[in-house]
This record gives structure tokens, C-alpha cells and sequence, in this order.
């Protein structure tokens, strides 16, 4: 400090040395450091945003988003948003519909248009796009010309679908990836019980990844509790082998369960050489949920053993020797004592491997057969085969809210503070 | 902003193949492993041989999301792709593909115009096609030491022929099939399945076998299952069958009882970056010559009529390539055309419901 600020001190203000008040000075060097630390991150930070978030917002979006049908048929849309949904509509409408389907397929959008509707009315696709080719040298009555090239537009069910259709958001994703639909007077119903999936999906997606978790805590404990008391040149070959996993391929360790788990796999074989089971009784352990847990089970345990051993580490074996000395005996010792204190560590292994189980997508893939595949699945199938990107971005939406509901119910029970994760 | 939306949707995809991008280069992409093996020997190394551009081949997994994304986004990277019927005709509708003057295409060897030597129904507003595929179910013989399947029924019957079957996981096709050996005739099939009716007796009939059945996904899975013991018979492309009985000399029989048969088109997605090129492949890969040379590496049959006379030989494995074309009059008795109008209005709902079902 210099004389200045000494001097200073005596009458109000300390000054630095530049002659400012010091608490000025203190406030911009801290400001200052802000700003570094803040531009330090900044990259980060953005990278994080425009190629996580950004992307997420958006797909998120486009469940709700549904321009498809208000943009290319924008004239149908417009007046059918005054129809009262009772009778078939006037002339008016069919002549609007008429010239949008001539125009939307003078854009190549009637393709669209079709694809949209389809998702929403089965069987439809045809209806628009055959239709659409004959639009344009129709003439009026154009309800009577739109009615012969195709008996739908007589319906009722086509038309409130269109006029449900013709908004510009629509809640019809998130209903479907409920297994509820609207029924022809706009009320929400349940979807026929031969086309309800993904309630059961998604109560087996979180079924299985409780069990994993469940099972990862079983035989995670007693490693990551070996690992921590252990002597240290046993515990560093013991955590080798706890890493090796981790430094293997996620596609060689799923396959590697199906040359050891299937029909006529190693265990099998070995099943049968033992005389445990005869060659026709050979048991199905992998193309099904069993296999998707054991899998996973495997992949995600490291997940589980590593934040328990970073607890358990920290815990003085003396605790232990005090209780014993004290003449508790050494189950009492251990469940009053011990076990207590690697609970911040149960609950952040549990709830990584949880959380990680739940949008679990290639070990289901391979592994899960029929009764195996989890909900992150269903969302592929959406992206890549039926192109119903809405759907799958309702299904992703749904399981992060799923996600956070779960998140925020472990931090009202166990508390958020009390997890270690390393 | 819509463009905006789905840039950064798929920044990733766009990026991703970007850098597989190379300028001037054609990037051609098709279903990989024997198939493709048999357009490079029979397109790709005669195009370059004759000075044309340099080829990029890809594989992929059928379907339209790749091309969808590509051309939404406005980086598009593939010049050429190899789809199925259905995907020609719904991506055409929708805009992704482009549309191809069917004058550029030569006229077949003995002078018929394309137009009329190509069979019905295999060119498309955006598509031309070259094959004729068809999946079919076949069997390892040395499993059935006596009666070995004969017919489509054959396969449904657990009490005469058991053990496990293989099923592509997938409503396409199964239904068809399911039908049919429940005996009904292919004339019928999709009017039936047209109705809550048929489809409900297509399911219950894959109920008869839904505890016995192994689920596949890629076309090289069932003759490795067959190999491998894994189930009695599966359905399969008829060409991956092929290969493994020409090339790894695999004692597979073929049963080509109630097959349903399919295309491959070559389409060009919206904006392909060689377009010009592209098209220049497609008529050179599609004449009378190559189309059947194609036929001498895998047992896919070509689509022009000048074409099938000249189909001869197995290029290395000397095999008379005739009798394995699922068109040669022995196989194509019983056979159904998939309708992939029929499909382009119902796999959004059958495919729901074969998930529903499946999972339960």
C-alpha cells in the first residue's frame, strides 16, 4: 500500500493509488476479472449453445410446430377456420380446397401436404395426391367434381382432420406419443388398442433402467468398497479392471454379449456340455429384455463403481474401529455407521446410471430383440424410417421432461447437495 | 427462419457429409456389402474405364431421412442414390428428388426405345430403375433330411417343419406374406389388407409363430443366422442368399413360393452437386449391357427385356445366373408385386401396429 492510501485512510474515502476510492478501484479489478473469466468460458459456452442447445430448442419445436398444411393450402385453411365442424362444408370450401391442391401441386408441396395429413388419417395420402392431379381442369361444382374424383371429400372425419390440421401449432404429436388421438368430434380419446405402444414403452424404458441401476448398486458396492480399502497395489489392478471396459469399445462389449449369451452361444454351449440343460431346451438369453439389462448392466457399472469408491474413499477406516471399540458389533457397526455415509455417493452413482439408462439407444438396438427396446428406439424408427419428425421430437420431449421430473423429485428426497460425484 | 430451423436440426448430418464431399467427384450411395460389390464391378469400374468422373461410393440403409435432410438443409452431398419403389415415388412427391427426362436413356440393344424396353412400372417421374429383388424365405438343406418346404404355408407350419423362424422386423412384406399362407392368393392380398379385417388375419397369422420367430434388420443378417444355426428358415433379399450359396458355397435352398417382389431405382436428390454427371450414370448404368451385366455378380434381375436374354453366367463362380432370377418363369409363379401405393397410404399405421404388436 503507499503513502497515498495511508494517508487517506485517516480522512473518509481510502484512495488507491491513482487517486480513486479504493472501493472503486477493488470493484473494476473485480468487474475485470469477471469479464476474463466469463471470456474464458465464452467459447465453451457458445459451442455448448449452437451445436446442444440451439439444436434442441429447435427439434423440441417441431413437435408442436405444424405449417405443413396452413402454408400450402393457405385458402382452405383460412376459411375452414369459421366451420363449425357439423355438416360438410359449402361449395366455398371445396372450390378454395380445389384451387389449393391445383397450386400445391404446381409446387411440388402436395407431397407434403399428403404426408402430413397421412400421419394423422391413415390412408389418406392417396386421396390428396390423385386428387391434386385432377385439380387443376376441374370445374364448377367443384364440390360435386372433388366428391367423384374422391368419395372421402364427402366425409365428415376428412374435413375436421383438415381443419384440425390447418392450424398453425398442433398438439396432435404430444397426443399421439401418448397413445390418445382427437375422434371425429375433436375429443381426445384414447388410440385404438391395437395402435397403443408408447405409454408401455416408456413405463418399460423407465422399468429397465431402474432395474439396471438397481443391479449396477448391487455389484458395484462391494468393488467400489474393495477398491477403497484394499492395499493400494491391489486396489490399482482392481480399478484397472473396473476401467478396462471403459476403454473398450461400446459395439465390441455389446457383441461380445452376443457370442456369449446367445442360443447357440458360449454359455449355452457350456450349459448343456454340464448337462444343466439338454441341446432343445437351450435358454434365450440375449434378443430380449434379458439381455438388454445384462448389456447394460455391464456398460454402465464403471458409472456406478466410480463415484461410490471417491465416497468411500474419504471415509476414515478409524469410524469403523471407533464403532467396533465402542462394542457395537460389526453389521450394526456398518449399517449405523459406514453405510450412512457413502449415501451421497449411492445417489450419484444411482442416479447417472438412471439418467444414462433412460436415453439409452445402440445396446437395445442390438441386443433388445423384441421385448427389449426402450423408447430411444421408437425415436430412430421416427427419424429414420416413418420421417414422422414431429413424433419423435414429442417422444424426445416427453422424456426429457420425464428426465427433469426425476431430477427434481431425487433433489426434494435426497437432495442435490448431498451427491458426490467424484 | 424455417430454413434456419432445420439447418441447425441437421447441422450435424450436413456436416458429417461435407467432409466426405469431394469436389467433381459422383457420389453414388446404395445398400452396400454383395449388391453394391456387384454395381461397382458392373457400373462403376466400366464408367471410369470409359473416362468418366471419379466414384465416391457409399452405403447406407434405405430410406429417405438422409435425403430429406440433405436437401432441407441445402447441403446436399449424394449425386445418386439406389432406393426402393416406394421411396422413389413418396420422395418425388414431397420434393426431394429430381425429376429425370426419360429421353436421356439409350434405347435397348436391339433398338426398342427405353421407353417401352423397360418393363411396366419401373420408371418413375424421378426414378429409373435397374433390378428386380425379391424377398423370399429360404432354408439350410442339411437341416431337413426328408420333406423339405415347399410353399409359403410351409414356413407357417411349426408342427411339420419345427424350429425357429427369421422375420425382417418390419410390416412390409410380413403382412403380404402372412396372407398368402393363409392361402391367399396374391391377386388379393392388399385388397384384403386394405381392410381392419385382413389385416387383423395377417397379424393373427404371425401369431402362429411370433414365440418361435428371430426379428432381422439388415439384409446380411439371414443367411449369417441361417449359418449360424440361429433359426430353421428366415425370410431374405434373394440375392444375399445367393451370395452366400455362389460364394461361400452355404447348402441354402431357395423357396420362391409366395415371394414379393421389389425395385431399385437410381434417384437424384434435389440440388446433387454433379447433377449433370449424374445423370450421364444413370443412362450408361441402365443400358441394355450393363443392366445385364449387373445380373452376372448377384442374382437380382435386370429391368430391360433386351436385357434378360443376355444374362449368362456368374462372373467368377461360373454358375448359370437364369434359374436364380427371381423373374425366370419356375420362380415367378407364385409371386406378388409390392404395392407401394398401398404402402405410401398405410405404412404410417401398419407399422404402428406391428410395433404394438410386436412389443406386446
Amino acid at each position: 500500500m503507499s503513502e497515498q492510501v495511508m494517508a487517506a485512510a485517516g480522512g473518509g474515502a481510502v484512495l488507491a493509488a491513482d487517486g480513486t476510492p479504493l472501493k472503486e478501484r477493488l470493484q473494476k479489478t473485480l468487474r475485470r476479472r469477471k469479464l476474463v473469466a466469463a471470456g474464458l468460458v465464452l467459447p465453451l459456452g457458445a459451442f455448448v449453445f449452437i451445436t446442444f442447445m440451439f439444436p434442441i430448442v429447435l427439434m423440441l419445436f417441431r413437435s408442436i410446430d405444424n405449417p405443413v398444411i396452413n402454408e400450402n393450402m393457405p385458402l382452405t385453411a383460412a376459411i375452414l377456420e369459421h366451420w363449425d365442424g357439423q355438416d360438410i362444408p359449402g361449395e366455398e370450401v371445396f372450390a378454395a380446397l380445389a384451387a389449393d391442391l391445383a397450386q400445391a401441386r404446381e409446387t411440388k408441396e402436395i407431397g407434403r401436404v399428403a404426408t402430413r395429413m397421412n400421419f394423422e388419417y391413415s390412408g389418406v395420402r392417396s386421396v390428396f395426391t390423385s386428387t391434386a392431379r385432377k385439380a387443376k381442369n376441374m370445374k364448377a361444382p367443384f364440390k360435386d367434381a372433388l366428391i367423384k374424383a374422391d368419395e372421402k371429400w364427402g366425409e365428415r372425419e376428412m374435413w375436421v382432420t383438415l381443419q384440425r390440421m390447418s392450424k398453425p401449432y398442433t398438439s396432435s404429436q404430444y397426443l399421439a406419443a401418448l397413445d390418445m388421438r382427437y375422434d371425429i368430434d375433436n375429443n381426445i380419446v384414447m388410440q385404438d388398442e391395437d395402435r397403443q405402444i408408447y405409454v408401455m414403452i416408456f413405463g418399460r424404458t423407465l422399468w429397465i433402467s431402474f432395474l439396471v441401476s438397481a443391479l449396477c448398486l448391487l455389484l458395484g458396492y462391494p468393488v467400489a468398497y474393495l477398491l477403497a480399502t484394499l492395499p493400494l497395489k491391489y486396489s490399482n489392478l482392481l480399478m484397472i479392471m473396473v476401467l478396462l471396459p471403459f476403454w473398450t469399445s461400446l459395439l465390441v462389449r455389446t457383441t461380445s454379449w452376443i457370442v456369449l449369451l446367445q442360443t447357440n452361444g458360449v454359455l449355452n454351449d457350456i450349459f448343456v456340455w454340464l448337462h444343466l440343460i439338454d441341446d432343445e431346451g437351450r435358454i434365450q438369453m440375449i434378443y430380449n429384455q434379458m439381455g438388454t439389462v445384462i448389456a447394460m448392466t455391464h456398460i454402465l457399472l464403471p458409472f456406478m463403481v466410480l463415484p461410490l469408491y471417491s465416497v468411500m474413499k474419504t471415509i476414515p477406516p478409524s469410524y469403523m474401529r471407533a464403532a467396533l471399540s465402542l462394542g457395537a458389533n460389526p453389521v450394526t457397526a456398518y449399517v449405523r455407521v459406514y453405510a450412512p455415509q457413502t449415501v451421497p455417493g449411492i445417489g450419484a452413482g444411482s442416479l447417472l446410471v438412471f439418467i444414462l439408462s433412460i436415453g439409452y439407444y445402440i445396446t437395445p438396438a442390438l441386443v433388445g430383440g423384441r421385448t427389449g427396446q426402450m423408447i430411444s428406439n421408437f425415436i430412430a424408427f421416427h427419424m429414420q424410417k416413418s420421417l414422422n419428425w414431429g413424433l419423435a421430437a414429442a417422444l424426445g420431449g416427453i422424456l426429457l421432461v420425464g428426465v427433469l421430473i426425476l431430477y427434481w423429485a431425487y433433489s426434494k428426497i435426497v437432495g442435490v447437495d448431498n451427491m458426490k460425484l467424484g | 427462419m424455417k430454413k434456419t430451423l432445420l439447418m441447425s436440426t441437421i447441422a450435424a448430418a450436413g456436416i458429417l457429409a461435407a467432409s466426405a464431399a469431394f469436389a467433381g467427384n459422383l457420389t453414388v450411395v446404395s445398400w452396400g456389402g454383395g449388391y453394391t460389390k456387384s454395381q461397382v464391378e458392373a457400373y462403376h469400374k466400366p464408367w471410369e474405364a470409359m473416362g468418366g468422373s471419379k466414384i465416391n461410393s457409399e452405403d447406407y440403409n434405405g430410406g429417405l431421412a438422409e435425403v430429406k435432410a440433405q436437401v432441407e438443409s441445402g447441403k446436399v452431398v449424394w449425386d445418386l442414390v439406389d432406393v426402393e419403389l416406394s421411396d422413389a415415388v413418396r420422395g418425388c412427391d414431397e420434393g426431394l428428388l429430381e425429376t429425370i427426362d426419360k429421353s436421356i436413356l439409350p434405347a435397348g440393344d436391339d433398338g426398342t426405345p427405353a421407353t417401352s424396353d423397360f418393363l411396366p412400372g419401373t420408371l418413375t417421374d424421378c426414378g429409373v430403375a435397374s433390378i428386380v429383388w425379391t424377398t423370399i424365405y429360404a432354408y439350410d438343406t442339411t437341416k431337413f433330411p426328408g420333406a423339405k418346404p415347399t410353399t409359403m404355408a410351409d414356413f407357417y407350419d411349426l408342427n411339420k417343419f419345427p424350429g425357429k423362424r427369421g422375420l425382417r422386423k418390419g410390416a412390409k412384406s410380413n403382412l403380404e406374406m402372412a396372407l398368402m399362407a393363409d392361402g391367399v392368393a396374391p391377386g388379393d392380398v392388399y385388397k384384403l389388407l386394405g381392410t381392419d379385417a385382413g389385416v387383423d388375419r395377417a397379424f393373427a397369422k404371425l401369431d402362429t409363430i411370433k414365440g418361435s420367430t428371430v426379428w432381422w434388420e439388415a439384409g446380411a443378417q439371414p443367411p449369417q443366422m441361417l449359418a449360424d444355426g440361429e433359426v430353421l428358415m428366415t425370410t431374405a433379399y434373394n440375392g444375399r442368399i445367393f451370395g452366400a450359396v455362389a460364394t461361400e458355397k452355404k447348402p441354402f435352398e431357395i423357396v420362391w413360393d409366395g415371394q414379393v417382389w421389389d425395385l431399385d431405382l437410381w434417384v437424384i436428390p434435389k440440388g446433387a452437386p454433379n447433377k449433370a454427371d449424374a445423370l450421364k450414370f444413370v443412362a450408361f448404368s441402365t443400358d441394355t449391357k450393363r443392366n445385364a451385366a449387373q445380373a452376372s455378380w448377384i442374382s437380382y434381375g435386370p429391368v430391360r427385356k433386351s436385357a434378360a436374354p443376355l444374362v449368362g453366367k456368374h462372373a467368377t463362380e461360373g454358375i448359370d445366373m437364369k434359374p436364380h432370377m427371381p423373374t425366370a418363369p419356375g420362380n415367378f409363379k407364385n409371386a406378388l408385386q409390392n404395392d407401394f401405393a398401398f404402402w405410401a397410404d398405410h405404412a404410417d399405421e401398419l407399422n404402428e401396429k406391428f410395433s404394438a404388436w410386436l412389443a406386446k
